[in-house]
């Protein structure tokens, strides 16, 4: 198959992901906004277009439950969910990290309830902010297909080896169709070879016995909770590797840990997530052509933070503005307070403004974020 | 001379090795040793939190010399799905993957997700070894604990509920094979493991497995209890076959003369021997007794259709 370029959305990009990424089992249990993602695959499944096994899980509880089973068998496995999905499987994404499975999970962010409300809001990966997952937020169609692929190479690295979450907004992504490559499948399999589990493999017939998960003290137990610190820590180098990797061959750049637009000589920035990064990169322009130097930062790997390059992005900057599309009660924006602390780390004595857009889904236009920095400047 | 049954058993080579941390008098760990003989080596234990998954032993030590899986409580099924899919998108055959949990798990917790599994027949065999309580945690009251049983939830003996009869729950899913086990009849336990571990499809064993401490009974007398349930219809022996939509249902030996009332021990022996149930009252022994009609009545409509 040769490269092409479709009108698709968020979620079929994602299904295309994992496609590509020659996932071998998939389980999911439908919810909104995420379902078209596992239509789309199980379609795929049936058809015979995609070599997978697909369980109908009777819940997202279960479909975590399978797909770190799948990949403790070795096969490399896939999942996705939104919202109330996410935190029924709760449970079993904290287990994921603790099982070391490099499992991907595409994430299309959705408010909880009550009150019922199917649109965009970071709050629900958000909670899965302490757990030990990687965690990515794509600012637009192409770069979900491609995160999830990358999220494999990550995931899948023997310094690594967690599984990695690619966060998407519901609707705003994940049913917005937007021109995206397909990338040729032999170069994917180039840029990702099959997974070959480098730690271990639940599976009798090519390894001796072993006991996975049993009970040890808590002096064991505390090594192998820093053993996962460690590889987060060597996640940030694997993340830059494979990012600069998939550039050199697909020609695409989404950024790595973070992405910066327009940061040199900037007095101001704008620090955002997902598409509203990419819309604070218009309010840039925007506010550049009046004169004003600002730059924006996308954060995309939240896990592992990218503090270091933060840091560095920093330079001369007098001012930073940060958006979240979520809220942490009693503190505030989840994003600006890991920025914050950041700084605080770094001894960078630079005011942070924060602003909380977009909750539930409330539509973010450039206007909202210019307002923001022109208010707060 | 022929080998018997009884020799392939003894001579079968034994995956629960000495040093495992159950109680003395375990049910579970008895029962444990049976099924893993029958299982042989190419098996996969997916273990839900349970007494197992203390008494298999502290890292870096496991006394179960096959894969052990420890999940979180209420996934077994599921993660046991997963494990089976995978070997077989990649091709293996012939591994027993096996959920090993306990009733808590299994009925209670975990019951969507082994409904799940039956539903979907996954090609995993599912083995309930039942204590009729939670046992772990320190004897709380679960959805298989008999009305009226002494549990730390239900101090004073209160009637709750009526023991979920889970085996027919399963049963009804249409799924290939569904059979009940006791501790106390290890032959009839590793044949039915045996014959479960040869059939395609979703398989599921449930195990009568009393516990000394919580059921509060001497340690020597494990056995002793386990075969009065039997004695005295309280617990019933059978399988079921599903071939092509039509059930093949059997009472097995031991369950039998039960059929007959007339021929069971009065229920009273059984209960007598146990101290959880030393709060039994006139309303809680007709309550079992209702239980135990119950039962029967079940078997005996599988019997009739032949």
């Amino acid at each position: 198959m040769m490269p092409r370029i479709d009108v698709i959305t968020g979620n079929d990009a994602a299904a295309w992901g994992a496609r590509l990424s020659r996932v071998e089992v998939i389980a999911a249990y439908p919810i909104t906004p995420q379902t078209t993602i596992v239509e789309t695959l199980s379609k795929w499944v049936d058809t015979g277009e995609m070599k997978a096994k697909f369980i109908t899980v009777e819940s997202e509880h279960s479909a975590m439950a399978a797909i770190i089973g799948a990949s403790a068998a070795g096969a490399r496995a896939f999942t996705a969910t939104s919202s109330h999905g996410f935190f029924y499987m709760f449970e079993m994404i904290s287990w994921a990290v603790g099982a070391r499975v490099p499992v991907v999970m595409a994430v299309v962010d959705r408010a909880m309830a009550p009150p019922w409300n199917i649109w965009a809001d970071w709050n629900d990966a958000l909670a899965a902010r302490d757990l030990g997952w990687i965690m990515f937020f794509a600012s637009n169609n192409q770069e979900v297909l491609d995160t999830i692929i990358q999220a494999y190479k990550i995931a899948e690295d023997k310094n690594v080896l967690l599984p990695a979450m690619v966060c998407l907004e519901g609707f705003v992504l994940s049913h917005t169709t937007m021109p995206v490559t397909i990338h040729d499948q032999e170069k994917v399999d180039e840029y990702l070879p099959p997974y070959e589990p480098p730690h271990y493999v639940v599976n009798p017939k090519i390894a001796e016995p072993l006991t996975y998960g049993n009970i040890l003290f808590p002096w064991d137990y505390a090594k192998v909770r820093l053993a996962i610190q460690k590889s987060m820590d060597n996640a940030v180098a694997v993340i830059k590797k494979a990012s600069q990797e998939f550039k050199e061959i697909f020609g695409t750049w989404h950024g790595d840990l973070i992405k910066e637009y327009k940061t040199d000589n900037a007095e101001y920035l704008i620090i955002s997530m997902g598409t509203v990064a990419e819309e604070a990169e218009a309010v840039v322009d925007k506010l550049r052509e009046k004169g004003m130097k600002i730059g924006a930062i996308k954060v995309r790997a939240f896990r592992p933070f990218p503090k270091q390059d933060i840091v560095k992005a920093i330079k001369d900057v007098s001012k930073v503005f940060v958006v979240d599309r979520d809220i942490s009660f009693g503190y505030g924006g989840i994003l600006a307070g890991e920025v914050k602390a950041v700084f605080h780390d770094n001894n960078i004595d630079v005011p942070v403004k924060e602003a909380i857009l977009g909750i539930g889904g409330d539509e973010i236009l450039p206007e909202h974020i210019e307002k923001f920095v022109l208010e707060n400047r | 001379m022929a080998k018997t049954i009884l020799d392939e058993v003894i001579e079968a080579r034994e995956y629960l090795l000495p040093g495992h941390t159950a109680c003395p008098g375990c049910g579970s760990a008895l029962a444990l040793r049976w099924v893993l003989k029958a299982l042989g080596k190419d098996t996969i234990l997916v273990i839900p939190a349970s007494c197992s998954s203390v008494y298999q032993g502290i890292y870096p030590s496991s006394a179960i010399n096959v894969f052990i899986f420890n999940v979180a409580f209420a996934s077994a099924a599921a993660v046991a799905s997963g494990i089976s899919q995978a070997l077989e998108a990649k091709g293996y055959k012939d591994v027993n993957v096996v959920v090993w949990g306990g009733d808590g798990g299994l009925v209670d917790i975990g019951f969507a997700t082994v409904s799940g599994a039956a539903e979907r027949n996954e090609n995993i065999l599912v083995i309930c070894y039942d204590n009729e309580a939670y046992m772990n945690t320190g004897i709380q009251r679960s959805g298989s604990t008999p009305p009226g049983a002494i549990t730390t939830t239900t101090p004073l003996g209160k009637i709750v509920g009526f023991k979920k009869p889970a085996p027919f729950i399963w049963l009804l899913h249409g799924v290939p094979y569904v059979a009940t086990a006791n501790v106390a009849y290890p032959l009839d336990l590793y044949q039915k493991v045996k014959k479960a571990s040869k059939i395609r499809g979703f398989k599921y064993i449930h195990i009568f497995s009393p516990c000394p401490p919580g059921w509060r009974f001497d340690d020597s007398k494990t056995i002793e209890v386990a075969k009065l349930a039997v004695e005295t219809g309280y617990w019933i022996l059978w399988e079921a076959e599903n071939i092509g939509g039509k059930i093949r249902f059997s009472l097995s030996p031991p369950s039998k003369p039960y059929i007959d009332p007339a021929k069971r021990k009065p229920i009273e022996e059984f209960l007598k021997l146990q101290k959880r149930f030393a709060r039994f009252t006139e309303e809680s022994i007709n309550k079992i007794k209702e239980f135990i009609d119950y039962q029967w009545f079940l078997v005996k409509k599988f019997l009739e259709e032949k």
